[in-house]
């Protein structure tokens, strides 16, 4: 799923300084998931930032609404009757949702209340971990099931670098150096031969680097599906 | 003696026969032309090749393409260091190209520190390529004179190609398999990271010239004199990929402050003596960082001098 986090309360508090009325947007999909942008979040932002103009003395409406997605025109739609009645829409969902309500309501202001992260998913409970980088050419199968260019510092094709110390990346000692689980996966399976010869240099036009993507699924869009 | 590949003052001194003897040199962070000149006058004529290195631990510096073409304006021999973090494929070709049209004729292909290590930790790393694949494709453009694209290359850059090798990460049962797959992409010349804890070289040597390694490539061992057992501690506790055995640290507290330089060089002097007679250990590269004024009296002491002219 994708992963974000909320952004602080200073910074959203920044955003609407000159709102009096807003709505809060959240988003029944990954958000909800990670634990940033469902129902209960966006009822805790609702009473944050009302006690804290309160406090400035400058109080503040706040209506809620949480979508079923936001990165789908259809429950896009389902806010079309109220959403002019707001100064502001802030919206937890992930990048994606703030973009889709801007793109249908071009008049109405739409702030991101998150940042969006990564693709991952829970390692245990309140701790998520990033696991694809949609580059676009998925071949984890290659490398025990693991993806060294989403989860390597360096996306090191043929690792591991001379800064694995001990299952540990050079660059933070709370991230695993995947390249070491990857040759001790494949060392313990009896597959070093997997690792002898020089992986070759990835095609990039399918990742971000090819421009922003558009994947069609012409049995859909025909209406055959 | 086999065919040249490039033509370079370090590869005929190692295809001669002879043991190579590197030195390293850090770009400065400005234009100050002057202070390279003053260092490559400690190491001319006491090294084969010098190390002009790529934004170092990610700090930035004058360029190393720049900074080998000043190297050989002043006679000589530069192994111009690249690494695949701050550019991506037609960035590297395109340098490749300007070095060698600039006499550039030996070059270390590198991964490169990670940029939060630097003084621009903000930075978008690039990494569209990796050393094992940079390494296939500076060969790929020597041999075959083509691009990447498959295109004709108009005059092929021959480069004499080198590598690191840090027997000292881990997994360790994996390194000499890594360094194997290095000789695979192409790699002419390896240089070590800095060795400390000899055992494990002895060890990790062994297992190479089991494989047969140091006859597809030479392998230079790397040195770095500890200026003091601070030095020391640093480095063990703080820079990723160094094995620095408490014994070395002991030996260098062992002696008044003032003498600890001296008993780094003494290290240092040891482990030469042992790599000269070391089997598969084809030279020694010695990293005096920031610390070339004593290459000349290092040299003189390793009983390498004179290098040799081939």
């Amino acid at each position: 799923m994708i992963v974000a986090d909320r952004k602080s309360l200073k910074e959203i508090l920044a955003m609407v300084e000159d709102n009096k009325k807003i709505l809060i947007a959240g988003c029944k999909g990954c958000v909800t998931v990670c634990n940033v942008g469902g129902l209960k979040e966006v009822e805790i932002l609702a009473s944050s930032l009302k006690i804290a103009r309160k406090k400035q003395g400058n109080d503040i409406d706040i209506d809620i609404k949480v979508l079923e997605r936001q990165c789908d025109t259809e429950y896009v739609a389902e806010i079309s009757d109220i959403v002019g009645d707001y100064d502001a829409v802030l919206s937890l969902a992930c990048g994606v949702g703030p973009q889709f309500l801007s793109e249908m309501y071009k008049d109405q202001i739409f702030y991101p209340g998150v940042n969006t992260t990564f693709f991952g998913g829970a390692t245990r409970h309140g701790v998520w971990e990033e696991r694809c980088a949609g580059c676009g050419t998925c071949a984890i199968h290659n490398f025990g099931g693991l993806c060294p260019i989403a989860r390597c510092a360096k996306s090191l094709m043929n690792g591991p670098c001379g800064g694995s110390s001990k299952g540990i990346c050079e660059v933070n000692k709370d991230t695993e150096c995947i390249w070491d689980a990857i040759v001790k996966k494949k060392m313990e399976a009896g597959k070093l031969e997997d690792l002898i010869g020089v992986k070759g240099i990835k095609n990039w036009r399918t990742a971000r680097d090819g421009g922003p993507r558009r994947s069609i699924r012409e049995e859909l869009v025909q209406g055959n599906i | 003696m086999s065919e040249l590949k490039s033509g370079s003052n370090l590869e005929k001194v190692l295809n001669a026969g002879h043991f190579a003897f590197t030195g390293e040199c850090g770009p400065p962070k400005g234009a100050n032309v002057a202070y390279l000149k003053e260092k490559f006058e400690y190491l001319k004529g006491n090294v084969d090749a010098v190390n002009v290195t790529d934004n170092q631990t990610a700090v930035v510096r004058m360029s190393s393409v720049a900074g080998s073409a000043l190297m050989i304006g002043e006679g000589l021999e530069p192994n111009f260091q690249m690494v695949c973090r701050d550019r991506n494929r037609l960035a590297m070709m395109s340098d490749i190209l300007g070095a060698y049209a600039l006499g550039i004729r030996n070059m270390l292909c590198l991964s490169g520190d990670h940029q939060t290590f630097g003084n621009h930790p903000e930075a978008k790393n690039v990494h569209d390529i990796d050393s094992m694949q940079l390494i296939s494709m500076v060969k790929k453009m020597r041999d075959e004179g083509k691009f990447l694209n498959d295109q004709d290359i108009d005059v092929p850059p021959k480069m004499f190609i080198g590598a690191a090798c840090n027997p000292f990460a881990d997994p360790y049962e994996y390194r000499v398999y890594r360094l194997a797959n290095k000789i695979e992409a192409g790699v002419d010349f390896i240089q070590t990271q800095c060795i400390f804890n000899m055992d494990k070289f002895r060890d990790f040597m062994k297992k190479a010239v089991d494989m047969g390694l140091h006859e597809k490539c030479y392998i230079l061992a790397g040195v770095t004199p500890m200026k003091n057992a601070g030095m020391a501690n640093f480095m063990s506790k703080f820079v990723p990929g160094m094995d620095i055995p408490d014994s070395l640290i002991k030996r260098l507290k062992g002696v008044d402050k003032k003498d600890q330089a001296e008993e780094g060089i003494r290290f240092a002097l040891e482990q030469i003596e042992e790599f000269k007679e070391m089997e598969g250990v084809a030279g020694v590269h010695l990293m005096a960082i920031e610390w070339e004024h004593m290459v000349p009296e290092i040299a003189q002491r390793a009983n390498v001098l004179p290098r040799p002219v081939v």
